[in-house]
Protein backbone atom coordinates (compact mmCIF):
# COMPACT_ATOMS: atom_id res chain seq x y z
CA UNK A 1 0.00 0.00 0.00
CA UNK A 2 1.38 4.04 -0.75
CA UNK A 3 0.25 4.36 2.57
CA UNK A 4 2.75 2.10 4.08
CA UNK A 5 5.69 3.33 2.46
CA UNK A 6 4.37 7.27 3.10
CA UNK A 7 4.64 5.95 7.11
CA UNK A 8 7.70 3.40 7.01
CA UNK A 9 7.07 1.25 10.08
CA UNK A 10 9.45 1.97 12.95
CA UNK A 11 10.29 -0.35 15.88
CA UNK A 12 7.73 0.35 18.07
CA UNK A 13 10.16 1.51 20.69
CA UNK A 14 11.47 4.62 18.92
CA UNK A 15 8.28 5.65 17.79
CA UNK A 16 7.43 5.46 21.30
CA UNK A 17 10.02 7.33 22.33
CA UNK A 18 9.32 10.33 19.42
CA UNK A 19 5.54 10.32 19.93
CA UNK A 20 6.84 11.20 23.87
CA UNK A 21 9.17 14.08 23.08
CA UNK A 22 5.97 15.04 20.41
CA UNK A 23 3.95 15.02 23.46
CA UNK A 24 6.02 16.96 25.74
CA UNK A 25 6.91 19.48 23.01
CA UNK A 26 3.37 20.45 22.49
CA UNK A 27 2.68 20.94 26.38
CA UNK A 28 5.72 23.17 26.71
CA UNK A 29 4.65 25.25 23.40
CA UNK A 30 1.01 25.45 25.13
CA UNK A 31 2.66 26.63 28.40
CA UNK A 32 4.49 28.75 26.72
CA UNK A 33 1.56 30.40 24.88
CA UNK A 34 0.49 31.91 27.80
CA UNK A 35 2.15 34.65 29.46
CA UNK A 36 1.92 33.84 33.07
CA UNK A 37 2.54 30.50 32.34
CA UNK A 38 5.48 31.10 30.74
CA UNK A 39 6.52 33.19 33.57
CA UNK A 40 6.31 29.99 35.54
CA UNK A 41 8.33 28.03 33.27
CA UNK A 42 11.08 30.71 32.67
CA UNK A 43 11.18 30.80 36.61
CA UNK A 44 11.44 26.92 37.16
CA UNK A 45 14.03 26.84 34.44
CA UNK A 46 16.07 29.09 36.43
CA UNK A 47 16.10 27.79 39.34
CA UNK A 48 16.92 24.40 37.52
CA UNK A 49 19.86 26.06 35.80
CA UNK A 50 21.13 27.53 39.56
CA UNK A 51 21.27 24.23 40.99
CA UNK A 52 22.78 22.22 38.13
CA UNK A 53 25.65 24.87 37.86
CA UNK A 54 25.59 26.10 41.19
CA UNK A 55 29.72 26.06 41.72
CA UNK A 56 29.76 27.76 38.13
CA UNK A 57 27.17 30.77 39.27
CA UNK A 58 27.91 31.11 42.35
CA UNK A 59 30.48 34.40 43.32
CA UNK A 60 31.89 32.67 46.29
CA UNK A 61 31.76 29.54 48.37
CA UNK A 62 28.47 29.98 50.40
CA UNK A 63 30.23 28.38 53.57
CA UNK A 64 33.21 31.19 53.64
CA UNK A 65 32.90 33.22 56.01
CA UNK A 66 34.35 36.76 56.38
CA UNK A 67 33.88 38.51 59.59
CA UNK A 68 35.38 41.98 58.23
CA UNK A 69 33.00 42.07 55.99
CA UNK A 70 29.55 41.83 58.06
CA UNK A 71 26.10 42.81 57.00
CA UNK A 72 27.68 44.82 53.51
CA UNK A 73 24.80 45.93 51.51
CA UNK A 74 24.12 45.10 48.03
CA UNK A 75 27.26 45.92 45.73
CA UNK A 76 29.10 44.72 42.80
CA UNK A 77 31.05 42.49 45.00
CA UNK A 78 27.99 40.83 47.00
CA UNK A 79 25.27 41.17 44.38
CA UNK A 80 22.70 40.57 47.31
CA UNK A 81 25.04 42.01 50.20
CA UNK A 82 26.33 39.70 53.02
CA UNK A 83 25.01 38.35 56.41
CA UNK A 84 26.06 38.44 60.18
CA UNK A 85 29.39 36.54 59.36
CA UNK A 86 30.10 37.64 56.39
CA UNK A 87 29.01 35.18 53.85
CA UNK A 88 27.62 36.40 50.48
CA UNK A 89 24.12 35.95 50.01
CA UNK A 90 23.81 35.70 46.75
CA UNK A 91 26.01 32.30 46.89
CA UNK A 92 23.34 31.12 49.42
CA UNK A 93 20.71 31.44 47.45
CA UNK A 94 21.71 30.06 44.36
CA UNK A 95 23.10 26.85 46.60
CA UNK A 96 19.73 27.20 48.44
CA UNK A 97 17.86 26.46 44.81
CA UNK A 98 19.02 23.07 45.21
CA UNK A 99 17.75 21.93 48.64
CA UNK A 100 14.82 23.61 46.82
CA UNK A 101 14.75 21.51 44.11
CA UNK A 102 16.12 18.51 46.15
CA UNK A 103 12.95 18.66 48.58
CA UNK A 104 9.97 19.74 45.51
CA UNK A 105 12.00 16.50 43.39
CA UNK A 106 11.27 14.31 46.64
CA UNK A 107 8.41 14.96 47.75
CA UNK A 108 6.84 14.21 44.30
CA UNK A 109 8.71 11.07 44.18
CA UNK A 110 7.08 10.16 47.27
CA UNK A 111 3.79 11.73 47.15
CA UNK A 112 2.84 11.47 43.59
CA UNK A 113 3.05 7.08 44.03
CA UNK A 114 1.44 6.74 47.19
CA UNK A 115 -1.33 9.07 46.58
CA UNK A 116 -1.95 7.13 42.89
CA UNK A 117 -2.01 3.98 44.73
CA UNK A 118 -4.28 4.83 47.68
CA UNK A 119 -6.85 6.54 45.80
CA UNK A 120 -6.70 3.91 42.36
CA UNK A 121 -6.74 1.30 44.66
CA UNK A 122 -9.47 2.68 47.17
CA UNK A 123 -11.78 3.69 43.99
CA UNK A 124 -11.84 0.45 42.00
CA UNK A 125 -12.70 -2.41 44.69
CA UNK A 126 -14.25 -0.01 47.16
CA UNK A 127 -16.63 -1.65 50.00
CA UNK A 128 -15.18 -1.50 53.47
CA UNK A 129 -11.82 -1.88 51.81
CA UNK A 130 -12.63 1.92 50.01
CA UNK A 131 -14.03 2.91 53.02
CA UNK A 132 -10.79 2.54 55.86
CA UNK A 133 -8.51 4.16 53.09
CA UNK A 134 -10.47 6.70 52.68
CA UNK A 135 -11.17 7.71 56.59
CA UNK A 136 -7.38 7.40 57.13
CA UNK A 137 -7.15 9.70 54.30
CA UNK A 138 -9.75 12.20 56.04
CA UNK A 139 -7.70 11.89 59.39
CA UNK A 140 -4.48 13.02 57.56
CA UNK A 141 -7.24 15.81 55.57
CA UNK A 142 -8.75 17.26 58.57
CA UNK A 143 -5.15 18.68 60.52
CA UNK A 144 -3.75 21.86 58.73
CA UNK A 145 -0.70 20.57 56.85
CA UNK A 146 1.86 22.79 58.42
CA UNK A 147 0.72 21.49 61.96
CA UNK A 148 0.59 18.40 60.98
CA UNK A 149 4.26 18.44 59.55
CA UNK A 150 5.27 19.91 62.87
CA UNK A 151 4.21 17.12 65.05
CA UNK A 152 6.05 14.76 62.45
CA UNK A 153 9.03 16.53 62.33
CA UNK A 154 8.97 16.84 66.15
CA UNK A 155 8.42 13.76 66.17
CA UNK A 156 10.84 12.56 63.85
CA UNK A 157 13.84 15.05 65.07
CA UNK A 158 14.50 18.44 63.38
CA UNK A 159 16.84 18.51 59.82
CA UNK A 160 16.35 18.61 56.06
CA UNK A 161 15.57 14.91 55.62
CA UNK A 162 13.10 14.57 58.76
CA UNK A 163 10.93 17.63 57.41
CA UNK A 164 10.75 16.12 53.30
CA UNK A 165 9.15 12.80 55.04
CA UNK A 166 7.09 14.65 57.26
CA UNK A 167 5.77 16.96 54.06
CA UNK A 168 5.53 13.99 52.07
CA UNK A 169 3.44 12.52 54.32
CA UNK A 170 0.93 15.27 54.79
CA UNK A 171 0.76 16.32 50.83
CA UNK A 172 -0.35 12.65 49.70
CA UNK A 173 -4.13 13.00 50.90
CA UNK A 174 -5.40 14.99 48.37
CA UNK A 175 -3.88 13.14 45.59
CA UNK A 176 -5.28 10.25 46.70
CA UNK A 177 -8.49 11.58 47.13
CA UNK A 178 -8.35 13.21 42.91
CA UNK A 179 -7.45 9.36 42.04
CA UNK A 180 -9.96 8.27 43.73
CA UNK A 181 -12.66 10.26 42.44
CA UNK A 182 -11.23 9.92 39.02
CA UNK A 183 -11.04 6.02 39.28
CA UNK A 184 -14.90 6.15 40.23
CA UNK A 185 -15.69 7.46 37.10
CA UNK A 186 -13.38 5.33 35.01
CA UNK A 187 -14.11 1.89 36.26
CA UNK A 188 -17.66 2.19 35.18
CA UNK A 189 -16.38 2.45 31.42
CA UNK A 190 -16.44 0.13 29.08
CA UNK A 191 -13.41 -0.39 28.03
CA UNK A 192 -12.98 -0.72 31.99
CA UNK A 193 -15.32 -3.94 31.46
CA UNK A 194 -13.99 -4.42 27.95
CA UNK A 195 -10.90 -5.29 29.19
CA UNK A 196 -12.27 -7.49 32.36
CA UNK A 197 -13.80 -9.36 29.49
CA UNK A 198 -10.41 -10.14 28.23
CA UNK A 199 -9.29 -11.86 31.20
CA UNK A 200 -7.29 -8.99 33.09
CA UNK A 201 -6.52 -9.12 36.18
CA UNK A 202 -7.79 -6.26 38.55
CA UNK A 203 -3.58 -5.41 38.92
CA UNK A 204 -3.34 -4.94 35.40
CA UNK A 205 -6.55 -3.03 35.07
CA UNK A 206 -5.08 -0.69 37.08
CA UNK A 207 -2.33 -0.35 36.31
CA UNK A 208 -2.79 -0.24 32.61
CA UNK A 209 -6.61 1.25 31.98
CA UNK A 210 -7.15 3.78 35.35
CA UNK A 211 -3.21 4.83 36.05
CA UNK A 212 -2.66 6.28 32.89
CA UNK A 213 -6.39 8.32 33.09
CA UNK A 214 -5.69 9.12 36.05
CA UNK A 215 -1.62 11.25 35.27
CA UNK A 216 -3.15 14.49 34.19
CA UNK A 217 -4.82 15.54 36.77
CA UNK A 218 -2.79 14.16 39.03
CA UNK A 219 0.10 15.91 37.43
CA UNK A 220 -1.43 18.94 37.71
CA UNK A 221 -2.78 18.79 41.13
CA UNK A 222 0.92 17.51 42.18
CA UNK A 223 2.27 20.85 40.56
CA UNK A 224 0.14 23.02 42.06
CA UNK A 225 0.86 21.52 45.56
CA UNK A 226 4.43 22.07 45.18
CA UNK A 227 3.75 25.64 45.79
CA UNK A 228 2.67 24.53 49.20
CA UNK A 229 5.28 21.91 49.71
CA UNK A 230 7.70 24.87 48.95
CA UNK A 231 6.59 27.49 51.88
CA UNK A 232 5.80 25.07 53.98
CA UNK A 233 9.65 23.50 54.05
CA UNK A 234 10.30 27.24 53.89
CA UNK A 235 8.14 27.67 57.13
CA UNK A 236 9.58 24.43 58.88
CA UNK A 237 13.27 26.30 58.07
CA UNK A 238 12.10 29.34 59.55
CA UNK A 239 10.95 27.60 62.77
CA UNK A 240 14.64 25.84 63.12
CA UNK A 241 12.90 22.60 62.45
CA UNK A 242 13.54 21.94 58.79
CA UNK A 243 17.54 22.62 57.08
CA UNK A 244 19.91 23.01 59.88
CA UNK A 245 21.69 26.51 60.46
CA UNK A 246 25.15 25.92 58.14
CA UNK A 247 23.08 24.89 55.17
CA UNK A 248 22.03 27.58 52.81
CA UNK A 249 18.08 26.92 52.96
CA UNK A 250 15.89 30.12 51.89
CA UNK A 251 13.60 29.19 55.48
CA UNK A 252 16.55 29.37 57.32
CA UNK A 253 18.12 32.42 56.06
CA UNK A 254 15.27 34.52 56.25
CA UNK A 255 15.13 33.46 60.28
CA UNK A 256 18.73 34.03 60.70
CA UNK A 257 18.35 37.37 58.80
CA UNK A 258 15.12 38.33 60.89
CA UNK A 259 16.76 39.73 63.44
CA UNK A 260 18.97 41.87 61.49
CA UNK A 261 15.85 42.71 59.17
CA UNK A 262 15.49 46.85 60.48
CA UNK A 263 19.16 47.68 59.36
CA UNK A 264 20.02 44.86 56.39
CA UNK A 265 16.83 44.72 54.57
CA UNK A 266 18.74 42.49 51.87
CA UNK A 267 19.31 39.35 54.29
CA UNK A 268 15.29 38.56 54.43
CA UNK A 269 14.46 40.53 50.94
CA UNK A 270 16.36 37.77 48.61
CA UNK A 271 15.36 34.84 50.29
CA UNK A 272 12.14 35.78 50.46
CA UNK A 273 11.82 37.07 46.91
CA UNK A 274 12.98 33.63 46.11
CA UNK A 275 10.52 31.65 48.17
CA UNK A 276 7.78 33.76 46.59
CA UNK A 277 9.24 33.51 42.93
CA UNK A 278 9.59 29.91 42.40
CA UNK A 279 5.99 29.17 44.57
CA UNK A 280 4.50 31.40 42.31
CA UNK A 281 6.33 29.96 39.41
CA UNK A 282 4.68 26.14 40.08
CA UNK A 283 1.14 27.63 41.00
CA UNK A 284 1.17 29.14 37.43
CA UNK A 285 2.73 26.34 35.82
CA UNK A 286 0.18 24.04 37.66
CA UNK A 287 -2.41 26.39 36.06
CA UNK A 288 -1.26 25.81 32.74
CA UNK A 289 -0.62 22.16 32.78
CA UNK A 290 -4.31 22.24 33.43
CA UNK A 291 -5.38 24.12 30.30
CA UNK A 292 -2.59 22.02 28.57
CA UNK A 293 -3.52 18.31 29.82
CA UNK A 294 -7.21 18.28 30.88
CA UNK A 295 -9.06 20.37 27.99
CA UNK A 296 -12.78 19.70 29.96
CA UNK A 297 -11.42 21.86 32.87
CA UNK A 298 -10.14 24.67 30.84
CA UNK A 299 -11.13 28.08 32.26
CA UNK A 300 -11.97 31.04 30.73
CA UNK A 301 -8.48 32.65 29.29
CA UNK A 302 -8.14 36.30 28.66
CA UNK B 1 -23.08 -31.26 16.64
CA UNK B 2 -19.85 -30.90 19.59
CA UNK B 3 -21.43 -28.82 22.67
CA UNK B 4 -19.47 -26.04 23.44
CA UNK B 5 -21.55 -24.83 26.13
CA UNK B 6 -24.49 -26.30 27.82
CA UNK B 7 -26.47 -24.35 30.62
CA UNK B 8 -29.03 -25.41 32.81
CA UNK B 9 -31.36 -23.11 34.82
CA UNK B 10 -29.64 -20.35 35.04
CA UNK B 11 -31.03 -17.48 37.24
CA UNK B 12 -29.65 -14.56 37.81
CA UNK B 13 -30.65 -12.32 41.22
CA UNK B 14 -30.48 -8.96 41.76
CA UNK B 15 -30.79 -7.74 45.77
CA UNK B 16 -31.90 -10.32 47.90
CA UNK B 17 -34.81 -11.24 50.48
CA UNK B 18 -38.13 -9.29 49.70
CA UNK B 19 -36.65 -7.00 47.19
CA UNK B 20 -34.91 -9.39 45.05
CA UNK B 21 -35.39 -8.93 41.32
CA UNK B 22 -34.69 -12.07 39.19
CA UNK B 23 -33.45 -10.39 35.99
CA UNK B 24 -32.79 -13.89 34.04
CA UNK B 25 -35.04 -17.23 35.45
CA UNK B 26 -34.11 -20.71 34.94
CA UNK B 27 -32.98 -20.25 31.26
CA UNK B 28 -31.17 -23.31 30.11
CA UNK B 29 -29.74 -23.73 26.28
CA UNK B 30 -26.43 -25.62 25.15
CA UNK B 31 -24.56 -23.88 22.31
CA UNK B 32 -22.50 -25.92 19.33
CA UNK B 33 -20.20 -24.72 17.06
CA UNK B 34 -22.66 -22.68 15.16
CA UNK B 35 -24.52 -19.19 15.33
CA UNK B 36 -26.80 -18.65 18.23
CA UNK B 37 -29.41 -15.76 18.87
CA UNK B 38 -30.93 -14.59 21.70
CA UNK B 39 -33.53 -12.19 21.08
CA UNK B 40 -36.06 -9.91 23.40
CA UNK B 41 -37.40 -6.73 24.09
CA UNK B 42 -35.00 -4.67 26.60
CA UNK B 43 -34.54 -5.74 29.80
CA UNK B 44 -35.90 -9.30 29.45
CA UNK B 45 -32.59 -10.51 30.48
CA UNK B 46 -30.52 -11.04 26.95
CA UNK B 47 -27.43 -9.09 27.98
CA UNK B 48 -27.31 -10.32 31.73
CA UNK B 49 -26.89 -14.29 30.17
CA UNK B 50 -23.85 -12.61 28.20
CA UNK B 51 -22.38 -11.34 31.59
CA UNK B 52 -23.47 -14.06 33.97
CA UNK B 53 -22.18 -16.75 31.26
CA UNK B 54 -18.68 -14.77 32.36
CA UNK B 55 -19.31 -14.29 35.93
CA UNK B 56 -18.98 -10.80 35.36
CA UNK B 57 -21.88 -9.33 37.45
CA UNK B 58 -20.62 -8.40 40.82
CA UNK B 59 -23.95 -7.17 42.05
CA UNK B 60 -25.95 -10.10 41.04
CA UNK B 61 -26.12 -13.63 42.57
CA UNK B 62 -25.69 -16.40 39.71
CA UNK B 63 -27.45 -19.61 40.13
CA UNK B 64 -27.50 -22.41 37.69
CA UNK B 65 -27.54 -26.74 38.19
CA UNK B 66 -24.85 -26.61 35.70
CA UNK B 67 -22.78 -23.95 33.55
CA UNK B 68 -20.55 -26.53 31.74
CA UNK B 69 -18.10 -24.84 29.02
CA UNK B 70 -15.91 -27.50 27.37
CA UNK B 71 -15.55 -29.40 30.34
CA UNK B 72 -15.12 -26.98 33.13
CA UNK B 73 -17.92 -26.19 35.25
CA UNK B 74 -18.11 -22.25 35.37
CA UNK B 75 -20.47 -22.27 38.32
CA UNK B 76 -18.27 -23.82 40.75
CA UNK B 77 -14.85 -22.04 39.17
CA UNK B 78 -13.21 -19.98 40.96
CA UNK B 79 -12.08 -16.29 40.22
CA UNK B 80 -8.64 -16.87 38.74
CA UNK B 81 -9.55 -19.88 36.47
CA UNK B 82 -12.54 -17.44 35.20
CA UNK B 83 -9.37 -15.02 34.29
CA UNK B 84 -7.84 -17.53 32.61
CA UNK B 85 -11.13 -18.43 30.81
CA UNK B 86 -12.13 -14.81 29.91
CA UNK B 87 -10.67 -13.45 26.84
CA UNK B 88 -8.68 -16.28 26.32
CA UNK B 89 -11.39 -19.12 25.54
CA UNK B 90 -15.12 -17.25 25.84
CA UNK B 91 -14.86 -13.67 24.89
CA UNK B 92 -17.32 -10.86 24.52
CA UNK B 93 -18.26 -8.52 21.82
CA UNK B 94 -19.41 -4.90 23.37
CA UNK B 95 -22.23 -3.03 21.61
CA UNK B 96 -20.47 0.70 21.01
CA UNK B 97 -17.00 1.01 20.08
CA UNK B 98 -16.94 4.32 21.34
CA UNK B 99 -17.01 3.33 24.37
CA UNK B 100 -15.28 0.23 24.92
CA UNK B 101 -11.92 1.62 23.61
CA UNK B 102 -9.61 3.23 25.86
CA UNK B 103 -9.59 6.96 24.44
CA UNK B 104 -5.71 7.18 25.11
CA UNK B 105 -4.56 4.08 23.74
CA UNK B 106 -3.24 3.27 20.34
CA UNK B 107 -5.55 1.07 19.17
CA UNK B 108 -3.08 -1.55 17.73
CA UNK B 109 -1.75 -1.36 21.54
CA UNK B 110 -5.05 -2.22 22.93
CA UNK B 111 -5.35 -5.77 20.78
CA UNK B 112 -1.15 -6.29 21.22
CA UNK B 113 -3.00 -5.56 25.02
CA UNK B 114 -5.47 -8.29 24.84
CA UNK B 115 -2.83 -10.60 23.65
CA UNK B 116 -0.24 -10.12 26.63
CA UNK B 117 -2.49 -10.53 29.04
CA UNK B 118 -2.78 -14.16 28.44
CA UNK B 119 0.71 -14.36 26.87
CA UNK B 120 3.11 -12.94 29.38
CA UNK B 121 6.45 -11.05 28.30
CA UNK B 122 5.79 -11.25 24.47
CA UNK B 123 5.45 -8.01 23.36
CA UNK B 124 7.17 -8.25 19.89
CA UNK B 125 4.87 -11.50 19.09
CA UNK B 126 1.56 -9.32 20.41
CA UNK B 127 2.82 -6.25 17.98
CA UNK B 128 2.77 -9.33 14.85
CA UNK B 129 -0.43 -10.94 16.46
CA UNK B 130 -2.49 -7.55 16.62
CA UNK B 131 -1.25 -6.57 13.21
CA UNK B 132 -2.53 -9.96 11.39
CA UNK B 133 -5.74 -9.83 13.46
CA UNK B 134 -6.10 -6.26 12.04
CA UNK B 135 -5.64 -7.74 8.75
CA UNK B 136 -8.30 -10.72 9.89
CA UNK B 137 -11.30 -8.19 10.01
CA UNK B 138 -10.48 -6.71 6.55
CA UNK B 139 -8.77 -3.63 7.68
CA UNK B 140 -6.52 -2.08 4.95
CA UNK B 141 -3.24 -0.96 5.83
CA UNK B 142 -3.09 -2.44 9.38
CA UNK B 143 0.19 -0.28 10.10
CA UNK B 144 -1.26 2.60 9.68
CA UNK B 145 -4.59 1.68 11.68
CA UNK B 146 -2.31 0.51 14.39
CA UNK B 147 -0.97 4.04 15.42
CA UNK B 148 -4.40 5.35 14.83
CA UNK B 149 -6.28 6.79 18.11
CA UNK B 150 -10.10 5.84 19.02
CA UNK B 151 -11.27 8.84 17.93
CA UNK B 152 -9.43 8.55 14.47
CA UNK B 153 -11.15 5.87 14.08
CA UNK B 154 -14.97 5.41 12.33
CA UNK B 155 -17.61 3.67 14.39
CA UNK B 156 -17.44 0.72 11.42
CA UNK B 157 -13.63 0.42 11.90
CA UNK B 158 -13.77 0.83 16.14
CA UNK B 159 -16.19 -2.24 15.94
CA UNK B 160 -13.79 -4.29 13.78
CA UNK B 161 -11.03 -3.45 16.08
CA UNK B 162 -12.65 -4.12 19.07
CA UNK B 163 -13.52 -8.12 17.34
CA UNK B 164 -9.92 -7.89 16.64
CA UNK B 165 -9.20 -7.00 20.43
CA UNK B 166 -11.76 -10.27 21.59
CA UNK B 167 -10.20 -12.61 18.89
CA UNK B 168 -6.62 -12.20 19.20
CA UNK B 169 -6.21 -14.77 22.09
CA UNK B 170 -8.57 -17.04 19.55
CA UNK B 171 -11.25 -17.77 21.96
CA UNK B 172 -13.74 -21.10 21.26
CA UNK B 173 -17.10 -19.33 22.33
CA UNK B 174 -17.72 -15.66 21.25
CA UNK B 175 -20.77 -13.81 23.31
CA UNK B 176 -21.64 -10.52 20.68
CA UNK B 177 -23.79 -7.99 22.48
CA UNK B 178 -25.58 -6.21 20.31
CA UNK B 179 -22.56 -5.92 18.18
CA UNK B 180 -24.28 -3.70 15.21
CA UNK B 181 -26.67 -1.79 17.00
CA UNK B 182 -24.33 1.47 16.49
CA UNK B 183 -23.19 0.77 13.51
CA UNK B 184 -25.13 1.93 10.32
CA UNK B 185 -26.56 -0.48 7.60
CA UNK B 186 -24.02 -1.06 4.86
CA UNK B 187 -21.23 -1.58 8.04
CA UNK B 188 -23.10 -3.62 9.57
CA UNK B 189 -23.45 -6.34 7.21
CA UNK B 190 -19.73 -5.98 6.63
CA UNK B 191 -19.43 -7.03 10.48
CA UNK B 192 -21.53 -9.28 10.23
CA UNK B 193 -19.86 -10.92 7.36
CA UNK B 194 -16.85 -11.18 9.87
CA UNK B 195 -18.67 -13.05 12.46
CA UNK B 196 -19.95 -15.41 10.11
CA UNK B 197 -16.58 -16.31 8.43
CA UNK B 198 -15.16 -16.81 11.87
CA UNK B 199 -18.06 -19.23 12.61
CA UNK B 200 -17.61 -20.81 9.28
CA UNK B 201 -13.53 -21.06 9.38
CA UNK B 202 -12.71 -21.52 12.47
CA UNK B 203 -15.02 -23.21 14.16
CA UNK B 204 -16.29 -20.52 17.29
CA UNK B 205 -19.48 -20.89 18.89
CA UNK B 206 -20.97 -17.93 18.26
CA UNK B 207 -23.76 -16.25 21.24
CA UNK B 208 -25.75 -13.33 19.44
CA UNK B 209 -27.31 -10.91 21.58
CA UNK B 210 -29.60 -8.88 19.52
CA UNK B 211 -33.51 -6.80 19.50
CA UNK B 212 -33.78 -7.29 15.60
CA UNK B 213 -35.92 -9.90 14.85
CA UNK B 214 -35.12 -9.26 11.26
CA UNK B 215 -31.51 -9.71 11.75
CA UNK B 216 -30.83 -12.94 14.09
CA UNK B 217 -33.86 -14.25 11.62
CA UNK B 218 -31.66 -13.90 8.53
CA UNK B 219 -28.11 -14.70 10.27
CA UNK B 220 -28.30 -17.05 13.07
CA UNK B 221 -28.81 -20.78 13.24
CA UNK B 222 -31.17 -21.30 15.80
CA UNK B 223 -32.58 -18.09 18.15
CA UNK B 224 -33.83 -18.40 21.58
CA UNK B 225 -36.93 -15.72 22.36
CA UNK B 226 -36.59 -13.90 26.35
CA UNK B 227 -39.30 -12.55 27.74
CA UNK B 228 -39.83 -11.16 31.30
CA UNK B 229 -35.91 -13.09 32.08
CA UNK B 230 -37.29 -16.45 30.49
CA UNK B 231 -36.58 -18.42 27.64
CA UNK B 232 -40.32 -18.62 25.96
CA UNK B 233 -38.96 -20.37 23.16
CA UNK B 234 -35.64 -21.44 20.95
CA UNK B 235 -36.49 -22.89 17.92
CA UNK B 236 -34.03 -23.23 14.64
CA UNK B 237 -34.20 -19.56 12.54
CA UNK B 238 -35.69 -20.83 9.73
CA UNK B 239 -38.96 -21.58 11.69
CA UNK B 240 -39.48 -18.70 12.82
CA UNK B 241 -42.89 -18.51 10.89
CA UNK B 242 -43.89 -21.58 12.52
CA UNK B 243 -43.50 -20.33 16.18
CA UNK B 244 -45.99 -21.50 18.65
CA UNK B 245 -45.79 -19.05 21.56
CA UNK B 246 -48.14 -16.11 21.46
CA UNK B 247 -45.53 -13.85 22.41
CA UNK B 248 -43.16 -14.74 19.10
CA UNK B 249 -46.00 -14.72 16.82
CA UNK B 250 -46.94 -10.88 18.10
CA UNK B 251 -43.88 -10.11 17.73
CA UNK B 252 -43.66 -11.37 13.66
CA UNK B 253 -46.96 -10.30 13.25
CA UNK B 254 -45.86 -7.14 14.43
CA UNK B 255 -43.04 -6.90 11.67
CA UNK B 256 -43.45 -5.15 8.78
CA UNK B 257 -42.45 -6.61 5.31
CA UNK B 258 -42.28 -5.10 1.64
CA UNK B 259 -44.58 -6.53 -0.77
CA UNK B 260 -47.25 -7.31 2.62
CA UNK B 261 -50.54 -5.73 2.22
CA UNK B 262 -51.01 -1.89 3.79
CA UNK B 263 -53.16 -3.06 6.78
CA UNK B 264 -52.36 -1.76 9.97
CA UNK B 265 -49.43 -3.65 11.44
CA UNK B 266 -51.13 -6.18 14.79
CA UNK B 267 -49.85 -4.50 18.02
CA UNK B 268 -47.79 -6.58 19.98
CA UNK B 269 -49.47 -7.64 23.55
CA UNK B 270 -48.05 -8.56 26.69
CA UNK B 271 -49.53 -11.54 28.96
CA UNK B 272 -49.22 -11.17 32.60
CA UNK B 273 -49.50 -15.12 32.11
CA UNK B 274 -46.07 -15.29 30.35
CA UNK B 275 -44.49 -13.64 33.18
CA UNK B 276 -45.32 -17.20 35.37
CA UNK B 277 -42.52 -19.67 35.69
CA UNK B 278 -42.69 -21.41 32.87
CA UNK B 279 -42.87 -24.84 34.22
CA UNK B 280 -46.42 -23.95 35.29
CA UNK B 281 -47.14 -22.93 32.44
CA UNK B 282 -46.60 -26.27 30.64
CA UNK B 283 -47.88 -27.95 33.56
Amino acid sequence: MTAVAMHPPLPSRLAGLRSAADYLGTIVRHLAGNASSLFGLVVISVLIVLAVFAPLIATQDPYLQNLQDVLQPPSWAHFFGTDEVGRDVFSRIVYGSRITLTIIALVAVIVGPIGLAVGTLAGYFGGWFDTVLMRITDIFLSFPSLILSLAFVAALGAGLENAIVAIALTSWPPIARLARAETLTLRGTDYVAAAKLQGASSARIIWKQIVPMCMPSVLVRLTLSMATVILTAAGLGFLGLGAQPPLPEWGAMIAIGRRYMLESWWLVAFPGGAILAVSLAFNLIGDGLRDALDPKQRRGRH
Amino acid sequence: METLMDVRNLSVTYGRGAGAMQAVRNVSFTLGRERLGIVGESGSGKSTIGRALLKLLPTATITADRMDFMGTDLIRASERRMLDIRGARISMILQDPKFSLNPVQRVGDQIAEAYAVHHRGARREAREKALEMLEAVQIRDPERVYRLYPHEISGGMGQRVMIAMMLVPEPEVIIADEPTSALDVTVRMKVLGILDALVRERGIGLIMISHDLNLVRNFCDRVLIMYAGQVVEALPAGELAHARHDYTRGLIAAQPHIGGDRAPLAVLRREESWKRPLAEVQA
